[in-house]
């Protein structure tokens, strides 16, 4: 094996390049949105995954606790995301042991940048991976949001909304319409929901909630007293509330036209 | 050149223990005991920035006694063998188990060699469990040994002394704050028999809760929780670990 090493290392397994055509069929992640309000903020995605156009997987997770104060929700390539998202996770906690301080939110948003950075090979590959960031600012006693592109490129969304993945542009759309500053957490897990709920309506990729198998989106908020995974018996009252109305109205809740 | 003197290998390895213990027992001691829910650790230490007692893992912690640069170097070891483990296999596989044998390792081949100087430190390795029965306590001593203790154990400054009192007075089945207040007891007595009182500023308490929601069971007892449970009476209300305090940090 050193022989070959040394003389044609790209026969040994670990040195194979990635074919440069062709496209790795991998199951692929889709919205994610976040929504801050006056006491946090909320980050919330949908639970489909495809590949191609077929349906991979009804119920993934894609929002994480990145640590007691933060959270990551991963659109892009499900299998490197997960990783990167392990590994991020282990980073905080190991960073927090060590040291016997956490990372401020602006140093754990920067290094989940380098980690997005150094995966831009695979990127361009077609397996990106592209999160959104939220967390509670300890010091600023603030909700904020972070989010990325493909390269690395860290940018916080200061108009207190923000949205990744295939659906985002109909998410966007809706929150924009539906945002105000003086959120409660209620309203502001209601609007992440209607989000959602407007990318699965136009994005053949996001999955809108499903009922009949009671699939609803993951929802998290993080607050000052940390992170918080909403159970499924806290989120279906707004699932189900939202969904009558939409018999009524199916475009959702209407804006004011001037 | 000078001829060096013959010194036969029993009474090196006795100078060098001798060495070890001499500085083991000049600091202050940490005493760890189990409680109903799970393990407290108390420490004497003023200071509020350099820990004797840490976290290692979700269930695992760490207290040490000795040199402060020589255990916060074991200590960190263990956080990113800890850390690399639950990374590469998954967070169950980390065990105290497992983390004691490194730290006998690293102990026992430092003792040991020639070269260096004995490691000055006593180590504590302790997992909580489902329940008191599958807690376990390892002491580590400065030659590489382990030592599976049970119920309550004393380290550094007159460990025997404090050991002893605490073999006599722990019993299982024991409130937080029974335990935390028998800690402080037997830390607080002399040598020679008298009595300092302890308050909650020079203390450093940490324990391992079974019954905490998160996934990393280490937690820190600071101030006015701290006050409040030494203060307590003996039937202790439902509920009292909860409240203000240090998060897992």
């Amino acid at each position: 094996m050193d022989f070959l090493a040394g003389h044609q290392p790209e026969l040994l397994p670990r040195n194979r390049q990635l074919p440069a055509q062709g496209v790795i069929e991998a199951p692929h992640g889709t919205t994610i949105v976040a929504v801050t309000y006056r006491g946090g903020v909320v980050l919330a995605g949908d639970r489909r995954a495809t590949m191609g156009n077929v349906i991979a997987q009804r119920d993934i997770e894609k929002v994480f606790p990145a640590d007691e104060y933060s959270a990551v929700g991963i659109a892009g390539t499900a299998g490197l995301a997960v990783e990167m998202v392990k590994l991020f996770q282990l980073e905080l906690e190991h960073f927090e042991k060590v040291e016997g301080t956490q990372l401020s939110l602006e140093g754990k948003a920067n290094r989940l940048s380098t980690m997005i950075r150094s995966n831009l090979g695979m990127a361009m590959q077609g397996l990106a991976v592209v999160p959104l960031f939220a967390g509670w600012d300890v010091d600023r006693e603030k909700g904020r949001i972070f989010s990325y592109d493909v390269t690395g490129g860290r940018s916080e969304e200061h108009v207190g909304y923000a949205a990744t993945g295939s659906g985002s542009m109909f998410a966007r759309g809706a929150l924009k319409k539906l945002f105000r500053d003086d959120l409660s957490e209620e309203e502001a897990i209601t609007l992440v929901v209607q989000a959602l709920y407007d990318a699965a309506d136009d994005d053949s990729a996001t999955g809108g909630p499903d009922l009949a198998r009671r699939i609803y989106p993951i929802v998290t908020v993080v607050s000052d007293e940390g992170y918080r995974k909403l159970s499924e018996e806290q989120l279906v009252g707004t699932v189900r509330a939202i969904h009558e109305r939409r018999l009524e109205e199916p475009d959702g809740p209407r804006a004011a036209l001037l | 050149m000078s001829t060096p003197f013959y010194v036969s290998p029993q009474q090196a390895m006795a100078d060098r223990a001798e060495y070890a213990r001499k500085g083991i027992a000049r600091g202050r001691s940490v005493v760890v005991l189990q409680y109903n829910d799970g393990v407290v650790f108390v420490a004497e230490n003023p200071s509020r920035a350099l820990h004797k007692v840490s976290e290692i893992y979700d269930r695992i912690a760490f207290a040490a006694v000795g040199k402060y640069n020589e255990f916060e170097n074991l200590r960190i070891g263990g956080v990113r063998y800890a850390d690399l483990r639950g990374y590469t296999y998954d967070r169950e596989d980390v065990t105290a188990r497992g983390l004691a044998n490194v730290y006998a390792q690293t102990l026992g081949s430092i003792f040991s060699s020639a070269g260096e100087k004995p490691y000055e430190v006593e180590l504590i390795v302790a997992e909580v469990g489902d329940g008191p029965e599958d807690d376990q306590i390892y002491r580590l001593p400065h030659d590489g040994s382990i030592v599976d203790e049970h119920g309550s154990v004393a380290v550094g400054g007159n460990a025997d002394q404090i050991s002893n009192y605490l073999g006599q007075r722990h019993r299982d089945g024991m409130t937080l704050s029974e335990a935390l207040k028998l800690a402080v007891e037997s830390l607080a007595r002399d040598t020679n028999g008298g009595e300092r009182t302890l308050t909650a500023e020079q203390l450093e308490v940490a324990v391992l809760d079974r019954t905490r929601p998160q996934t990393r069971k280490f937690k820190r007892v600071l101030g006015r929780q701290l006050s409040r449970l030494l203060e307590e009476g003996s039937p202790e209300p439902e509920g009292e670990g909860e409240g203000e305090g240090g998060d897992a940090s």
